[in-house]
């Protein structure tokens, strides 16, 4: 029973979804992977660009591990984004939004014509990813350091249930300065999750500057290592070793484990690599040219 | 001489009476002692997250429950719940999550702990947010039967219970208590006083006193602050032609602000507001606090008068 109603502020946007061709489950090979990650590249340009805004840095350089993870691991259902045994992945660096809108996309959960509605009025595909505007995201993001606690959350609920789903979070490497971060760092150990999974974005850029100069965050593996987490590091850009670090993940069980990648902001765009001025701004018409005929597409 | 209970008490009641629903959870931040929400831990602890001190990743967890079918209630002291504003901005407000956060210790009312444990804004911040339902009960039986309906709600809520003791008004009349829905405790025709909390007690005794000088006085308890009751605020505008509400809050934007916010705009009539003014508190005893702060029952009968003086 309903004592009365509240207006809720968000309704969800409506997708072209029924163009849209969806994938039941993971099982790609490396090389369809790795293509799948070239695809996602190129819309993270044009959606950028179209919209003449947005993050297309952290997009690039989270791309690799967001195609890696749907491609290879995550259980979950285009035509039925809501089934509640999925898994869940949160992507907390919810800014970097186009990159998952390509991979929600190529999965199926939207379609490509809704990646036209980045940060258009009314569209799926909001500036920040959020869990009211568009199918297969499952945490409203936004404000950093929050996604972790969210995942913990997610995961706390997949025991209780006795499920074996997990749940999968992202950060970047700028977000794990917010403090909150921590005390999920700490939660989450202490409640031995070991159906939590995170992969932290080491892109060693943030919005204003390199991480070094806007605040060092020193020997960041042994950080989680003290916090109770299982920890390996990896070359985020090698799906091999993508691939290797989720299974790994998934063979920890008694407590939640972290994969630390190396990443490269704009990984792929050859004037946006390593280029802080790429964190949160869009490519030119001539950038955009470039930027196409670099991850290969042919005019 | 009634009964006297405290709110924090009528939440860890509700808690248990719930615990049958197996979607329930309760969340910890180190305050289940005070909350009150240790009988739940102590009865299904595999059912209680202990969050550490730390409340930005509980309400965050609450989140993350509710958004897998979870009905999770957090709870910690009001002025705690407070830094994690922003978590109960974005992560549950927004996406309209079902989790219920409750903040014990509300209010100057709080008393010896001092300024920095009592809460004057929680209701203020929480009533500014789309879909967050805002309560402040004034007894043990109505914050047990708020809390009760909470699972039906399908949003999120903020309730503030209080730290001590205050009379029992509602035994045996428990089923007059609905969230959104203003209790009438007297009639009135002069002035009408809205309260909550605390200083609906208050209130009425003012109401005695004022009686005896021939002043009829309406009583309200608006346990629910948002949504408000505007249908009643309207009814007794248009009935008394004249306002006073009271609450442990600063003036600024709690029960006052949201009675006057409608009034202006519906049927303006004179408003009185009895709260904290613009001001923190100090190390005292609940009741000395109440007569520092300008809350006591002789204070809301002087408001009375002012307002009616003001009567066109």
């Amino acid at each position: 029973m309903i004592f009365y109603s509240i207006s809720n502020t968000t309704i969800k946007g409506h997708s072209q979804r029924e163009t849209a061709v969806g994938r039941e489950m993971a099982g790609m090979t490396v090389s369809e992977m790795e293509e799948m990650a070239r695809k996602c590249r190129i819309e993270i340009c044009k959606m950028t660009h179209r919209a003449q805004a947005g993050h297309p840095g952290g997009s690039l350089s989270e791309i690799d591990i967001l195609c890696g993870l749907y491609g290879h691991r995550l259980r979950v259902k285009s035509d039925d984004p809501d089934w509640n045994d999925r898994d869940r992945f949160i992507l907390s660096k919810g800014h970097a939004s186009p990159g998952m809108y390509a991979v929600l996309a190529e999965m199926g959960f939207i379609s490509h014509e809704d990646l036209k509605s980045y940060r258009v009025k009314g569209g799926v595909c909001q500036g920040h990813v959020d869990m009211k505007w568009c199918p297969g995201v499952d945490f409203s993001a936004g404000s950093l350091g929050m996604g972790l606690s969210f995942g913990m959350g997610c995961a706390v609920a997949a025991k209780l249930d006795g499920s074996s789903r997990n749940a999968y979070v992202m950060v970047g490497d700028g977000e794990i300065q917010e403090g909150s971060v921590w005390e999920a760092a700490m939660a989450a150990a202490h409640h031995e999750l070991g159906n939590l999974k995170l992969f932290v974005d080491c892109n060693r850029i943030q919005n204003d500057d390199f991480c070094e100069a806007q605040m060092r965050m020193f020997d960041i593996p042994s950080k989680w290592k003290s916090f109770g987490w299982a920890v390996k590091v990896i070359d985020g850009h090698d799906m091999s070793s993508i691939v290797e670090s989720i299974d790994w993940m998934d063979s920890i069980t008694d407590k939640p484990a972290v994969v630390i990648a190396n990443t490269v902001k704009g990984k792929g765009v050859s004037f946006m690599e390593d280029n802080p001025a790429f964190h949160g701004a869009a490519p030119s018409d001539e950038q955009l040219a470039i930027a196409l005929s670099e991850l290969g597409v042919t005019v | 001489m009634s009964r006297m209970a405290a709110t924090r008490d009528g939440y860890g009641d509700a808690l248990l009476a719930l615990a049958d629903n197996d979607k329930v959870v309760v969340l910890e931040a180190d305050l289940g002692k005070s909350t009150k929400s240790l009988h739940f831990r102590k009865a299904f602890p595999d059912r209680t997250i202990s969050c550490g001190i730390g409340e930005q990743n509980m309400l965050l967890v609450a989140a993350g429950m509710a958004s897998n079918g979870y009905i999770p209630f957090a709870s910690t002291f009001a002025i705690f719940t407070e830094r994690a504003f922003e978590q109960m901005r974005n992560g549950v407000a927004r996406p309209n999550l079902a989790v219920h956060l409750c903040g014990s210790h509300g209010g100057t009312h709080t008393g010896t702990d001092g300024s920095s444990a009592q809460s004057i804004e929680d209701l203020a911040i929480y009533r500014t947010l789309p879909n967050v339902v805002v309560m402040h009960p004034c007894d043990d039986v109505s914050t047990k039967q708020l809390t009760m309906q909470l699972p039906n709600l399908g949003g999120p809520s903020y309730m503030r219970t209080a730290r001590n003791k205050t009379p029992v008004l509602y035994d045996g009349k428990e089923d007059q208590i609905r969230i959104g829905k203003g209790v009438v405790l007297r009639e009135g025709t002069d002035v009408a006083i809205i309260a909550c909390g605390v200083l609906v007690h208050e209130s009425l005794d003012a109401a005695e006193k004022l009686a005896e000088q021939g002043i009829s006085v309406a009583v309200v308890d608006m346990h629910t602050i948002k949504p408000l009751d505007t249908e009643l605020v309207d009814r007794l505008s248009k009935q008394c032609g004249a306002i006073v509400t009271a609450e442990d809050h600063s003036i600024i934007g709690g029960l006052g602000g949201a009675v006057s916010e409608h009034v202006v705009s519906s049927y303006p009539v004179p408003v009185e507001k009895i709260g904290v003014h613009d001001r923190f508190g100090e190390s005292a005893g609940a009741d000395e606090m109440l007569e520092m702060m300008g809350l006591k029952s002789h204070h809301i009968s002087d408001a009375v008068k002012r307002v009616i003086a003001r009567k066109a």
